[in-house]
């Protein structure tokens, strides 16, 4: 390790040219269109073009109401607060989920090919695409669908149920189809990096399953945890085609204000509403980096 | 041919080959061909921009043949033909768009009128268009963007609308139809006959409205008038306060449970109606035959209120040259002599020289698209699919009965802004 590291270091290549190339595409492809849409939501529009001249109009009229019809919720704050109870539910779900399926690959299977094969069973769903996956779920859930024909076959019930399809229980069904892959994967990643030596001396010491679970895998599961998670809500947060095509296009969602404004051509009202999410999402990752340092985790 | 080239090929040494470069450089300069014979043979190329209504392979292929103009056809939904059309002008030659967009379209400069003089069959084209009124002289619904307020411009390059008939038109209309309510009347079991039904609580649950802002809230505008709500001076161009009321009406019919669901394309709404999640919505002509041909019964229906109209049309873009327009014109007038009309009109729209259309369909074809009788024989779709059986008479009627009960058009508002945050908001109730 030390030897093959070595030429490396006495060439000298400074750790900021090293890092150039990345920070060179993050800057082009980042923070540079970030930056345009900032300047963007302050300027003003009419029909057909954007007007450079600074105003906040665009951010006055998307909070518009949210003081003054208290305690009514604004189409801003009803908005956010829908999104957000969605994060939570997925967030919840594919945690548990997602913790399991990585607690079962990790400590139950014990021969690594094994480990390696149900790893990349788990992939096997994004072979195809997103909108698929979610779209597939219609035959089944609608009033016509499989479920209902089989549940008045079965006479559970008497008529279709309704809230199968288009509705809050589907899109967070999506969801948590989508997108517990991405849990599963960096908890996946933590638990094996776990000290096998450090469950062992649990169970020399006379803990209980339950205790070594709780108190040596969850916590040394945290970075994974953490990552999940972000992968999660950021991606709940900022989605607009699983709520357009699950919800019947009757839940909001930040995404959804976002293309509305796009498709009626108002440019800087839908960059100030990307610039509103994206401090929301900054919000909740900060949070969220509260609780866990993920840097020092890792 | 490739044979010959080969052989040709063979025969000739470096050396020859720049003899050969070396005299017709030479040539080039003492002969001042303004361009070389290969150029004006240069294969003749439109890049068609459009929301597919009007687009198809058999068309494109027929212009190809009739006029050897190869058409590329950039298909995108109405919301993205605009976008693109106010942000990427250079990226399309000729576009077919619907006169509500022209609102915003014409002031950005990004499009040009064409010529009246140079299309030949523009003194045929219906006069719905030009004055608002059938052939026969009977005047149809004018409220929201109806083509003869946004027809002519003052000049060229004028950013204003005429107010009388000039020679530079914003748009030559292509297509256009009247658009109502599709039900299932297989599961609905009685008659239907008003917009009011769409938010009758009998079809909680069952009912759909489609979610383009500026065509959602004409349905709804239709529907609120038919319950006796409230009389629109101009259902096209909404106060803030009659916005506020219509999305109002949306609003509490979402929260009581009225909508299955909300679509945004073409295929949703099929989807939704031959699925029988909803049984009752806003819907568009294509969808309801394409509900047909699947054998599951669906009726355009007609409405005592009226039909919502729409009509599209070609203009060129800012960036076309001189032998790109002359190529635009020699295809719109190809558009307007009748082998497209004809298409057009074997899938439920409307041409907009009937005349021509006429003479390239069978009589039968004609009674049962346009006058609203009986099938004599089986209709079939341009693609020779079977749309109906003989006996069968189109939903609505005749042309007269369908475009004469207009009573609104697709439209942009002076309050489109604000339109479009309140429609934010009824889908966040």
């Amino acid at each position: 390790m030390a030897t093959s590291r070595a030429p490396l270091e006495s060439q000298g290549l400074p750790g900021w040219l090293q890092a150039m190339p990345f920070g060179l595409v993050f800057a082009a492809f980042f923070v540079l269109p970030l930056c345009f849409v900032i300047m963007v939501s302050f300027w003003d529009y009419n029909e057909y073009e954007m007007i450079p001249a600074f105003t906040t109009r665009s951010y006055t009229e998307s909070f518009e109401g949210c003081l003054a019809d208290l305690p009514n919720l604004c189409t801003m704050l009803a908005t956010y607060l829908s999104t957000a109870k969605f994060c939570l539910i997925v967030w919840a779900l594919t945690l548990s989920i997602g913790f399991t399926v990585a607690y079962f690959l990790a400590f139950y299977v014990r021969s690594a090919t094994t480990q390696m094969v149900l790893f990349l069973v788990c992939t096997i769903p994004f072979w195809t695409s997103n909108v698929i996956r979610m779209i597939s779920w219609i035959p089944l859930l609608g009033r016509n669908g499989l479920v209902n024909q089989l549940l008045m076959s079965a006479h559970l019930v008497n008529a279709p149920v309704e809230w199968l399809l288009y509705s809050q229980f589907s899109v967070a069904l999506a969801f948590v189809h989508l997108f517990t892959f991405f849990m599963v994967a960096p908890i996946f990643n933590s638990m094996m990096r776990i000290d096998r030596r450090l469950i062992e001396a649990a169970y020399d010491s006379g803990a209980s399953a339950w205790q070594m679970l709780t108190n040596v895998i969850m916590p040394l599961s945290k970075p994974g945890i953490a990552i999940g998670s972000i992968f999660v809500i950021t991606i709940v947060m900022g989605d607009y085609i699983t709520f357009s095509v699950m919800g019947g296009g009757q839940i909001a969602s930040a995404g959804k204000i976002v293309a509305t404004r796009l498709d009626a051509l108002q440019f800087p009202p839908a960059a100030a509403s990307a610039v509103i999410l994206l401090v929301a999402t900054m919000v909740i990752i900060g949070v969220l980096n509260r609780i866990v340092d993920i840097r020092k985790e890792l | 041919m490739t044979k010959r080239h080969k052989n040709a090929g063979a025969g000739v040494t470096r050396r020859n080959l720049l003899k050969a470069a070396g005299a017709l450089a030479g040539a080039g300069v003492v002969s001042s061909f303004p361009a070389p014979a290969v150029w004006s043979a240069e294969e003749k190329v439109l890049r068609y921009l459009g929301t597919a209504v009007n687009q198809s392979d058999d068309i494109t292929k027929k212009v190809l043949a009739d006029t050897g103009i190869t058409i590329q056809n950039i298909v995108a939904t109405t919301d993205d033909v605009t976008k693109r059309v106010a942000t990427q002008p250079n990226s399309f030659d000729i576009l077919d768009t619907e006169y509500f967009s022209l609102k915003k379209l014409v002031p950005s400069g990004n499009i040009l009128p064409m010529d009246a003089k140079k299309i030949k069959e523009f003194d045929n084209i219906t006069p719905i268009f030009t004055k608002g009124q059938l052939p026969d002289g009977k005047v149809i619904g004018d409220q929201g963007t109806a083509p003869k307020k946004v027809m002519f411009l003052e000049g060229p390059h004028s950013k204003t609308f005429s107010k009388t008939e000039t020679e530079w038109v914003t748009l030559i209309p292509t297509v256009y139809n009247a658009d109502t309510l599709g039900i299932r009347p297989d599961l609905i079991k009685r008659p239907i006959n008003s917009w009011a039904e769409l938010l009758n609580p009998e079809f909680k649950g069952k009912a759909a409205i489609l979610d383009i802002p500026s065509i959602g809230i004409m349905d709804a505008a239709m529907v609120v008038e038919s319950m006796g709500k409230y009389k629109y001076p101009d259902k096209g161009n909404m106060t803030k306060a009659e916005i506020d009321m219509t999305v109002g009406v949306l609003t509490e019919a979402k929260k009581a449970g009225q909508f299955r669901a909300f679509w945004k394309d073409f295929n949703e709404s099929v989807n939704l109606m031959a699925s029988g999640e909803t049984v009752i919505q806003s819907m568009w002509s294509p969808a309801v035959t394409a509900v047909r041909t699947k054998g599951i019964p669906c009726v355009f229906q007609p409405l005592k209120e009226g039909y919502r109209s729409w009509a599209s049309g070609f203009c060129f873009s800012k960036g076309t040259n001189a032998k790109q327009q002359e190529w635009a014109y020699e295809f719109v007038n190809w558009y307007l002599s009748g082998w497209a009309g004809a298409y057009l009109n074997r899938q439920g729209y409307y041409s907009a020289v009937l005349s021509t259309a006429k003479a390239n369909m069978e009589p039968y074809e004609w009674a049962y698209w346009m006058e609203g009788k009986p099938a004599e024989k089986d209709i079939h779709g341009p693609d020779g699919s079977l749309l109906e059986k003989a006996g069968a008479t189109r939903d609505g009627g005749s042309y007269d009965d369908r475009m004469g009960n207009v009573a609104c058009w697709n439209a942009v508002m002076d309050e489109n802004d604000y339109m479009v945050r309140k429609w934010n908001e009824f889908i966040a109730a």
